[in-house]
Parts: structure tokens; sequence; C-alpha cells
């Protein structure tokens, strides 16, 4: 089908001097908890573990999540800072090793 | 508190790439990069157990300077939007537990200095409880509480 | 189980006897109907403008209308357009493209479900994609999930602001005949629980089945395709459809048969004046 694209979806903005970054990953989220219907057995655990957002290269939040929270998770943070053109970035890894990364330039003021 | 600080800066240095880079080499288990996932926090059968794991301590103050946005009643327990945000000055780190669940500790947020304190994200919830908002300040932890009802649905559910 | 069917039965004391619309579906005209279907509507939820209604169960209730603007912030159905407008934009083997078949490009919405006079049947936006990718020896793709609903949601995304103008060729006496099929398949009681798609989302609206506010049916066909937080991906509106005939234990009809078109051709002009806002999310 169609290229490998990113699974994060992202947008961040700025408005009076505070960025707000939204984030929505595609991932199933598996809590190990779920029986598989045809099989009656359950379904691994497989989640996001952690989320790390970076502004110019920064960390200004790490997420640490379990299979509790939904399905294509969202994540939304702020952070003071920030200004037109400049890039943040936000990556995740799950519990068996997988990983992606994405970066969005900030919209805001010229 | 000083361990969640130190985890912000470690990975926003040239750390965090050096991993990474030794992970795609094959050096080390991609497990090894999430060392700092918190296993005992998310295990915790009890939120006194996932509290006393994500913070170190059980003494916990209540306070009104928490605002935890989440519906009355979940439209579909398997995504309720929740957000959380406090006017605390030096908030450090930001968790969110969902009381009924079978494992309580759902996600928590390590802030940087810059960053705000108001995170949003979406969660599963197994049946009706209490949303708990766990802040870190200083050496205090401070929480707040809000009720979800889940309801098993007519058509939706 | 059981007390579903108790909730349930509970509502449905309130029978479809009330004049909403005539005994006989030929007895009014498509104008009449859209009179009388939009002015109930109007008249039950007072104060609900006729655009809102496009939102679904989010026009009349405030509590799930919070978290259905949460979820907006950053909707689940928003990587399926970027991927149906990939699709949309890969050429088929035949180095043609949808493009090829829709020659105004993808904001379609405005022109489906449409009376075709040759043919003598409704052509739906799926299946006008389908016929295309056949045309083009494509094989056809599945109707209720997966790749159409990307391409419908990249389609909708373009064609939002456009209004619902479903047209009853005056005259065309097979038009006619379609419309009054799928109004009589919308009133007509079916499946164990005896329920008409009137039963719940007429009559009933507004009111609880177990903890959920049954939606009302007037601007039902404009928010498709759907992300559904119960299945955790996009579907159309057929397999809405065939879901709401399984809940009240009815055998489904097949997703674009002409029992569900001919449906789609009623319900959507029903909603004749209202803007397509589709993709959207709910529970």
């Amino acid at each position: 089908m169609a290229k490998a694209k990113s699974s994060i979806k992202l947008r961040a903005k700025e408005k009076n001097g505070v960025t707000t970054v939204k984030a929505l990953m595609s991932h199933p989220m598996e809590t190990g908890q779920r029986k598989n219907k045809k099989t009656g057995e359950n379904i691994p655990e497989h989640f996001i573990q952690e989320v790390v957002g970076e502004y110019n290269g920064k960390v200004v939040i790490t997420t640490s999540w379990s299979g509790g929270v939904s399905k294509d998770p969202y994540l939304s943070f702020s952070f003071k800072g920030g200004a037109n053109g400049e890039m943040v970035k936000v990556s995740w890894t799950d519990n068996k090793g997988g990983s992606d990364s994405n970066e969005v330039k900030i919209k805001g003021k010229k | 508190m000083i361990d969640v600080k130190r985890r912000v800066f470690l990975k926003g240095s040239a750390a965090a790439g050096a991993v990474v880079a030794a992970a795609g080499a094959g050096l080390i288990a991609p497990q090894a990069v999430l060392a700092e996932w918190n296993e005992a926090a998310f295990r915790s059968k009890t939120v006194a157990d996932a509290i006393k794991a994500q913070t170190g301590t059980d003494a916990t103050e209540e306070s009104a300077d928490i605002k935890i946005k989440a519906p009355e009643i979940a439209e579909n327990g398997a995504v309720v939007p929740v957000s959380v945000s406090s006017s605390i000055a030096g908030v450090t780190a930001i968790s969110i537990l969902a009381a009924s669940n079978p494992s309580p500790m759902v996600a928590s947020f390590a802030l940087g200095e810059s960053t705000v304190a108001d995170v949003s994200t979406r969660i599963k919830m197994g049946k009706t409880g209490d949303v708990i908002a766990l802040v870190q300040a200083g050496d205090k932890v401070y929480t707040a509480k809000k009720e979800v009802k889940v309801t098993i649905g007519g058509c939706g559910g | 189980m059981k007390k579903t069917v108790v909730a349930i039965a509970i509502l449905c004391v309130v029978g479809l006897s009330s004049t909403v619309v005539a005994k006989n579906a030929a007895d009014t005209t498509p104008a009449q109907d859209i009179e009388t279907y939009r002015s109930y509507f109007t008249k039950k939820f007072p104060g609900v403008p006729l655009q809102e209604f496009s939102n679904g169960v989010y026009a009349i209730d405030k509590v799930s209308r919070d978290s259905w603007e949460a979820i907006e912030e950053f909707p689940p159905y928003e990587p399926f357009i970027e991927e149906g407008e990939e699709l949309w934009n890969t050429p088929f083997a035949n180095g043609k493209g949808y493009a090829d078949c829709f020659k105004d490009g993808p904001a379609q919405r405005k022109n489906y479900p449409h009376w075709d006079a040759k043919r003598k049947m409704v052509v739906t936006l799926p299946l006008a994609i389908n016929e295309c990718r056949e045309a083009n020896g494509e094989k056809p793709l599945k109707w209720k999930v997966g790749a159409i609903a990307s391409l419908l949601a990249y389609m909708g995304y373009e064609s939002r602001g456009q209004t619902t103008n479903v047209v009853i060729p005056e005259g065309d006496a097979d038009a006619l005949a379609a419309y009054n099929e799928g109004k009589s398949q919308y009133f007509s009681r079916r499946g164990q629980l005896n329920f008409a798609c009137a039963s719940c989302h007429m009559q009933s609206s507004g009111m609880h089945v177990r903890t959920d506010i049954l939606s009302p049916g007037l601007g039902h066909t404009t928010g498709w395709p759907v992300y559904r937080s119960k299945w955790g991906n996009l579907g159309t509106l057929h397999r809405r459809f065939g879901g709401c005939n399984k809940q009240v234990r009815a055998k489904p009809f097949k997703a674009q048969s002409k029992e569900y078109r001919n449906l789609e051709y009623f319900l959507t002009h029903m909603s004749n004046g209202i803007e397509f806002n589709g993709p959207s999310a709910r529970k």
C-alpha cells in the first residue's frame, strides 16, 4: 500500500509565549488482559511505555504509560517558550522495543 | 523528586542519542532504553502501593490547586479524556491513576523546568471510580480526585 | 442481556401509532416528508439549531458532548484522512485514478446518494468508488471498513461545508418507488425486539437505552464515515445500519444491498439542508 508514514500525528502552536503540543499516536495499547475472541487466549501486552517530547533538542516532558492508556493514544503538553518555525519532536518506545518519532514546526507569530 | 529531574536532564542531553545509537547497533537490548519505566508503580494493584512506588512516600496532601478535567459519565470506558493541571509552583511530575482499574497507575509525566503543569491524555476505565491526580512539587506530593461513572451502554457499549 | 430487553421494551411502549408519518409510504410526498421529519425534531429539541443535528447525540446531550469535544481536539479519524488522500493519489495499474472517475475532484458528498435513471437504482458514494475501481480493472474494496472508509474520510473531509441535497426526480416513478421503499424500511418494525429505525431514533430519541441517550435521526447521514470508539476504527454508514439491525436482533441486510441503498436515499433526503461534516467521532 502507501509508503510508510509516521505513526505520530503532531501539532505545535505557540500563543502568548507558551507552546502547546498535541500528539496522536497509532498503537494498539494492549493491556494483556483482553482475550482473543477466537482462541480464548489473552492477547499479549503491547503498549507504549515512554513518550518523550523535545523542543530544540531539549527534553521538556518524559511520559510513562501503562496499557491503561487508550488505543491510538493522545498526549498534550505545553511549555514556556517556542517560536514560529522552531522544531518540536515527539518519540515513543513500546514494551516490545518498537519505536517511532516525528517532528513538527511550531506555528506561531512570525 | 531528584530522580525525576535527573531523568529529564539525562534524556535531554547527548545521552539520549547515545543510548538509541547503541540499541540500534545491537549493543544493548531495547529494554535497557526503558530502564526508567517505573515497573513497581505500574504493576501495583492498589492506589496506595502505586503512589508509594511512584513518589517514594505515602504522605500525600489533598490540594484544591489541582484541576482534573474528566467527564462525569464516561461515554465509553475505553476512551476517557482526562486533563490535569495545577497552579502549584515547581511541579516536577504529574501522575494519573484510575482507582478502580486492576492496575491503577495509568500515566506519569515528568516535567522539565519550562514545562507547564498541564497535561492531557485519554485513558481506559473498567468501571466507575475515582480518577486521581498526583502532583509532585518540591518534596511534597499533592492529590486530587474526581469520580467518573462508567456504565455499560445500550447501543454504544 | 435480559436487562437490555426490559429497558428497551419500556421504551417501546411508545408505539409507532403516532401520526408522524402516514401509514402508507406513498401517501405523502418527499417534500412533505422533509417538512414533517424536520419539524418533529426541531419541536422535540427546541433550541437546537438545525445544523447542530449533524452532531448526533452531542447536539442534545451536554455531558457526552464534553468528552466528544475533548476527543475532537485531536480526533482519531485524522490519520485516516491522510491515508485516504494517499489512496486517492495512487494510480491504478492502468495508470488512471479516482480523479478520472470523479472529474470534479474528491469533494463528492453533495452528489451522493443519487438516482441513476438509466440503471433505475440509487447510487451511493462507496458504490461509485468500487465501480470506478472495477471499470479500471481493480478489485473492489470491502464495503464496511478499511481502505474504502479511508477514501471516504478524505472525500468527506474535502466535502465539509457542502449541503445535503438529495433529489427525488419529479415524474420518475421508479425513483419515487425506491425512495418509498427506503421510507418503509425506516418505519417498519423488525427483529426479535420488533423495532423500526424510527422507534429509537424518532419516538425515543433523547431517551435512554440503559445509559445511552438515543440520537435524533435528523442529521444521521451527514457525519460519515465515523470513527466509533466501540469499533476502534473507521466504518461506513452501511456498517452502522447493519449494527443497528443486529441490535434489534434482526438479520441485517448486506452493505450496499438495494435495501440499504434505498434507506440511505430516504434518510439522506430527510437531512436536506444540513451540512456534511464527516468524518466524525462517535462513542
